[in-house]
């Protein structure tokens, strides 16, 4: 069986499952509008995970919850479910696929098998559609791929039951209801109100706050572990900034995106100039980036490289704290 | 590979050079791993367990966690004397997570491991 399902690239894999299903249902939502509603602009820092042998750091919030606010902002229902038996996720997603609705299933990524050996890496929180089986092999529409791919039955089992840190275990999700009317304008005002509570909250693992501590860490580090792991993980930094379907700049482009469609939507000119001014920010996260990138090439050394890469980020956190209060004040 | 427009052109080059740096640095770091594991193992320091899984780029919970053995035991199954006493049904569960054949743990070679 094949739903006739429109596969779109996109630069995320969690917006771009979302305006594909979504657009499956006749609702047109742009990549940057899902990621600006569902309040997808974020920084975290948990230097008490481990990821790739380095601390977490997330331009981010926690997988599925772009999706969850998103349909909840827009009165979409979305039917989650988790299982503890691979027969029994494979049977649900089986039969959904029979029903004839695509279903978007978290994934690890090591076992992609479509995926290039760099990418390979031991991350839980990706998301893929599937819209049919065929024989033994099943469907997938991959939003980071510009085609759509497949994946055994054993390959699908392997990845929706991946180990380690956030374990999709076998997470499943399809849209169960859509709304008879979309109210865009006040969706998109809850999305960028959250975004500015959760950039400006009073805690020191999110926000502007967390970059604060990080830029604190990065001095300390090359003393305490080491330059060489003090590379790895700014890598790790750039990597979560980058790449991954980040659209650059850990997504201050794609948010700038949005902020320029919702000044069309909100008719509010003001965002228009937020939008500009957020471009800005993002060009400056690249430069960090450029930065970072400096010492695996000339292979500097010296503490002093180190407290300009924090010196930046301190600046960075501070720009978007004043950035955030004017977008507040904006709304 | 990832992002689709090109409109940002100087910007963009930058930035996938830094992407291509960070990752290439972070292979190199895993590649070193695997090297220093090989010849850990080959010394007899280590049991080829601890290889396989620097091949696979996990660590320790991580492996615990697809083997279904306490990370406690797999630490223990790293040292060579107790990596010889483990059973065959054992071994198999640790082969089957690398998907490798249980011998290729047993008589350990570097060559036919990729």
């Amino acid at each position: 069986m094949k739903i006739d399902f429109q596969h779109k690239q996109s630069a995320h894999c969690e917006n771009g499952v979302i305006s594909n299903l979504v657009a499956h249902h006749g609702v047109s939502i742009s990549e940057p509008m899902a990621f600006g509603i569902g309040s997808g602009l974020f920084f975290t820092y948990l230097p008490f995970i481990q990821v790739n042998f380095a601390p977490g750091f997330s331009y981010r919030p926690m997988p599925g919850a772009i999706f969850n606010r998103m349909a909840r902002r827009l009165g979409v229902k979305v039917k989650h479910m988790r299982f503890s038996d691979p027969r029994q996720a494979e049977a649900v997603l089986e039969e959904k696929l029979r029903q004839g609705i695509p279903v978007g299933l978290q994934v690890g990524v090591f076992n992609l098998t479509y995926f290039p050996d760099d990418y390979r890496f031991h991350f839980n929180a990706h998301n893929l559609v599937v819209y049919g089986k065929e024989g033994d092999e099943y469907l997938i529409s991959d939003p980071v791929m510009d085609y759509t791919t497949r994946l055994s039955r054993e390959e699908l089992e392997k990845v929706r039951f991946a180990k380690g840190a956030l374990a999709p275990r076998g997470h499943l999700y399809y849209i169960e209801r859509m709304p008879n009317q979309i109210a865009l304008g006040a969706a998109i005002r809850k999305g960028i109100r959250q975004t500015c509570n959760d950039m400006l909250a009073p805690v020191p693992i999110v926000g502007v706050r967390a970059m604060r501590w990080v830029a604190k860490n990065i001095r300390k580090w090359p003393k305490k572990i080491g330059i060489k792991k003090t590379n790895h993980y700014l890598g790790q930094l750039i990597r979560m900034q980058e790449e991954i379907g980040t659209g650059g700049g850990g997504f201050r482009f794609i948010y700038a995106a949005f902020l320029a469609e919702a000044a069309e939507v909100l008719g509010n000119p003001e965002l228009k100039t937020r939008s500009a001014e957020m471009t800005e920010i993002g060009d400056a996260w690249r430069d960090f980036a450029l930065n970072i990138s400096r010492i695996y090439k000339n292979r500097k050394v010296g503490d002093e490289i180190y407290d300009e890469l924090a010196d930046q980020l301190w600046r960075l956190s501070e720009r978007e704290k004043a950035f955030f209060k004017r977008l507040k004040a904006t709304l | 590979m990832l992002d689709e427009e090109g409109n940002y052109t100087t910007a963009r080059s930058a930035g996938w050079e830094v992407k291509t740096l960070a990752i290439n640095e972070s292979i190199r770091l895993i590649e070193e791993r695997v090297a220093d594991t090989k010849r850990r193992v080959l010394s007899g320091e280590l049991s080829p367990i601890a290889y396989y899984m620097e091949l696979n780029r996990m660590d320790v919970p991580l492996l615990a966690s697809y083997v279904g053995i306490h990370r406690f035991f797999v630490k223990r199954h790293f040292n060579p004397k107790r990596f010889r006493k483990l059973s065959a049904r054992t071994l198999a569960r640790y082969a089957k997570v690398f998907e490798i054949k249980p011998e290729q743990l047993t008589s350990f070679n570097p060559a036919d491991a990729e």
